[in-house]
């Protein structure tokens, strides 16, 4: 069975600094890794490939760097990794990115083997829409089953699958027709530890490249930040509040004279939580 | 070789292109705000009721009707949620009832959310971004072709009359102002507890409009075949918890952080932490609080041993007393806490679990 797990390089978010004086992103050293919730969506997908025989490629779109991702993922044990990239992407909002990585899959489908499942990870960490699985799947017309915990039954010669996904209060256990698109949900397993064969194939792999034309899109209108509905009017740097914080001296106090402080601060602060708190010790 | 490079420099002048106003003919009559009143398993979810607040705003602003939707399998559970619409806000409801859309599948919510905004036409579209919200409003976005910003913290009509849906971006580094102008319907979702939950008007009613829906079972390709129910104890309801006790980096320990527990527990609040936590495991990722976990809008927040980066300060700022207990006085905390307490969290914590549990004792006997 070929698997295609569509990934994205993303700035490590949590070291992003912002200029103080421009409130501009400094991207300047900032290190990028593969979405780490994408991780969960390629680990599912080398375990059934391992199960059930087949390839998993890889794929991703973004600048010529984002090759170093997909070689990350060969490492992983991935068997292929195309990378497309276009500067007729740039500036691609989520609708624009599906059209694009839409295009790639049909590629993908025709070159190396039509995929009954594409994956994903649930969202990005730095755009965190969770949008562009779901866009992909309705553009291929493939059975779309976001926030999967598990896939408890596949049938490849059946075309079926069954999945439990995680809704509101519960988890829905649905039953569907491949070709599916599936977004995988985070903590469901823990990539694997690569191995020292798939680190030399790693290394020696070439990736491949498309450009937009060489993925069979010729409406570049639809691309990039033309193809984008949606457009950044303005960036700015969240606002300080106006009001300052109260601190609680401290000194000379030990810490149950400071716990007594501070509950005595909190109630001067808002006084209706002492009642609402002893309504809630009276029912203990 | 493509032809794709002599297209690809992209001087400013095609971005300022593509964002003039230039809304096409076909999208004109597109008017009125509308919020998709989310109902599973009899209960309507908070956010939804949240987002008919902020509807309400918007509708206003433009002079237009607020409309709640309302996809239902039976007609009790379109009438109670009809219902819960009106006292929260909405002009008029737009249901679709079939037993085909008992439970959700995206394959027919889909279909009835896209069959609707054809007919009726709304120029904005609001969904809560939750599970449902979200894998809804992508293949809506897409089947519609129109532009989707995902949990924006604010909505605004601009001064052309358009949606200006700001998000936080980078990991909560920054807030983006995003527009949908030359399509329509203007789709956003917002994350539970962003926005405040209106006041219930009891008795509030409006108009009902049925759409049907032209779709059998035996079309759908997606079976439910069953729910399996979380268990009480393992939901955490975090987000909508009066008192939230949450730790971070500081308590130096997963041990440490049963200090945490214990207050909630003492104070019948909830718990969470910090991002960093759930990468150490000390936490589950159900129990993260801030841009890319849950966000609060507690009574009280007690952060021990948070730095509060911004993707933390985004989830809790709506809170209405924020307590910050950090060693460092320079932590960013401190910019949004209300009240501050340069102290090691550690010794803190179970001072202050004593502290209210005699507190609480002490004045109920006295009650």
């Amino acid at each position: 069975m070929h698997i295609v797990v569509c990934m994205k390089q993303v700035p490590d978010s949590a070291q992003i600094r912002v200029h103080p004086v421009t409130n501009t992103i400094m991207r300047q050293g900032v290190p990028t890794i593969i979405n780490p919730y994408d991780l969960f969506a390629l680990e599912e997908a080398l375990h059934l490939r391992d199960r059930l025989g087949g390839e998993v490629t890889v794929l991703t779109m973004g600048p010529p760097m984002a090759e170093e991702s997909l070689r990350k993922a060969l490492t992983f044990g991935a068997d292929r990794a195309v990378l497309l990239t276009d500067r007729a992407f740039a500036g691609s909002d989520t609708l624009a990115t599906s059209f694009a990585l839409a295009a790639a899959l049909n590629k993908i489908g025709q070159e190396f083997g039509e995929p009954p499942i594409v994956f994903t990870g649930k969202q990005t960490i730095d755009g965190d829409t969770a949008q562009v699985g779901p866009g992909i799947a309705k553009r291929l017309g493939l059975n779309q089953l976001t926030y999967v915990a598990r896939i408890a039954d596949l049938d490849p010669a059946a075309g079926t699958i069954t999945v439990e996904r995680r809704a509101e209060g519960g988890l829905q256990v649905l039953q569907t027709r491949l070709p599916v698109l599936i977004t995988m949900l985070e903590g469901v397993n823990e990539i694997r530890r690569g191995s020292l064969d798939d680190a030399y194939r790693a290394a020696r792999a070439q990736v491949v490249r498309w450009s937009a034309a060489d993925a069979g899109i010729t409406e570049l209108a639809r691309c990039g930040l033309k193809g984008s509905p949606t457009i950044v009017k303005k960036v700015f740097a969240p606002q300080g509040r106006a009001e300052k914080v109260r601190q609680v001296p401290t000194a000379d106090r030990s810490a149950d004279e400071l716990a007594v402080d501070v509950i005595a601060a909190i109630f001067r602060t808002q006084p209706p939580l002492e009642d609402d708190l002893l309504r809630f010790a009276a029912g203990q | 070789m493509s032809d794709a490079p002599s297209n690809a420099p992209k001087p400013p002048a095609a971005g300022r292109a593509g964002t003039k106003r230039e809304l096409p003919e076909r999208f004109k009559a597109y008017r009125h705000v509308w919020v998709v009143v989310e109902c599973e398993h009899g209960v309507v979810h908070p956010v939804s009721l949240e987002l008919l607040g902020e509807g309400r705003k918007l509708a206003d602003k433009r002079g237009v009707d607020l409309a709640g939707v309302v996809l239902a399998g039976d007609s009790l559970t379109a009438a109670q949620t009809a219902a819960a619409a009106f006292e929260h806000g909405a002009d008029l409801v737009y249901t679709v009832t079939a037993p085909i859309l008992a439970h959700y599948r995206n394959e027919t919510y889909t279909r009835a959310m896209t069959d609707l905004v054809n007919a009726h036409q709304p120029e904005i579209l609001l969904l809560g971004a939750t599970n449902l919200g979200r894998d809804l409003a992508g293949s809506v976005a897409t089947t519609l072709q129109t532009g989707l910003t995902a949990d924006c913290t604010e909505l605004a009509i601009d001064d052309e009359g358009s949606l200006a849906a700001t998000r936080p971006t980078f990991g909560g580094s920054l807030l983006c102002t995003i527009l949908t102008l030359n399509y329509r319907p203007q789709m956003a979702t917002v994350r539970p507890r962003v926005m405040a939950m209106p006041a219930r008007e009891p008795g509030r009613w409006g108009r009902i409009i049925e759409h049907p829906l032209d779709f059998a079972e035996e079309d759908v390709v997606t079976k439910v075949l069953r729910f399996i129910a979380d268990r009480e104890s393992d939901k955490a309801q975090l987000a909508y918890a009066d008192i939230v006790v949450a730790g971070g980096l500081g308590l130096r320990s997963a041990e440490n952080f049963q200090l945490v527990r214990a207050l909630a527990e003492v104070l019948g609040g909830d718990y969470g932490g910090s991002r960093p936590l759930v990468q150490k495991g000390w936490i589950t990722a159900d129990r993260q609080i801030g841009q890319t976990g849950k966000t609060i809008r507690p009574k009280l927040y007690i952060a021990a041993g948070i730095s509060g980066a911004i993707q933390h300060r985004v989830g809790v700022e709506g809170a209405d007393t924020i307590v910050a207990i950090n060693t460092d006085p320079n932590a960013p905390i401190f910019d949004f806490a209300h009240l501050g307490v340069v102290a090691d969290a550690i010794e803190l914590l179970p001072a202050l679990t004593r502290a209210f549990q005699a507190h609480l004792s002490v004045n109920r006997l006295a009650g």
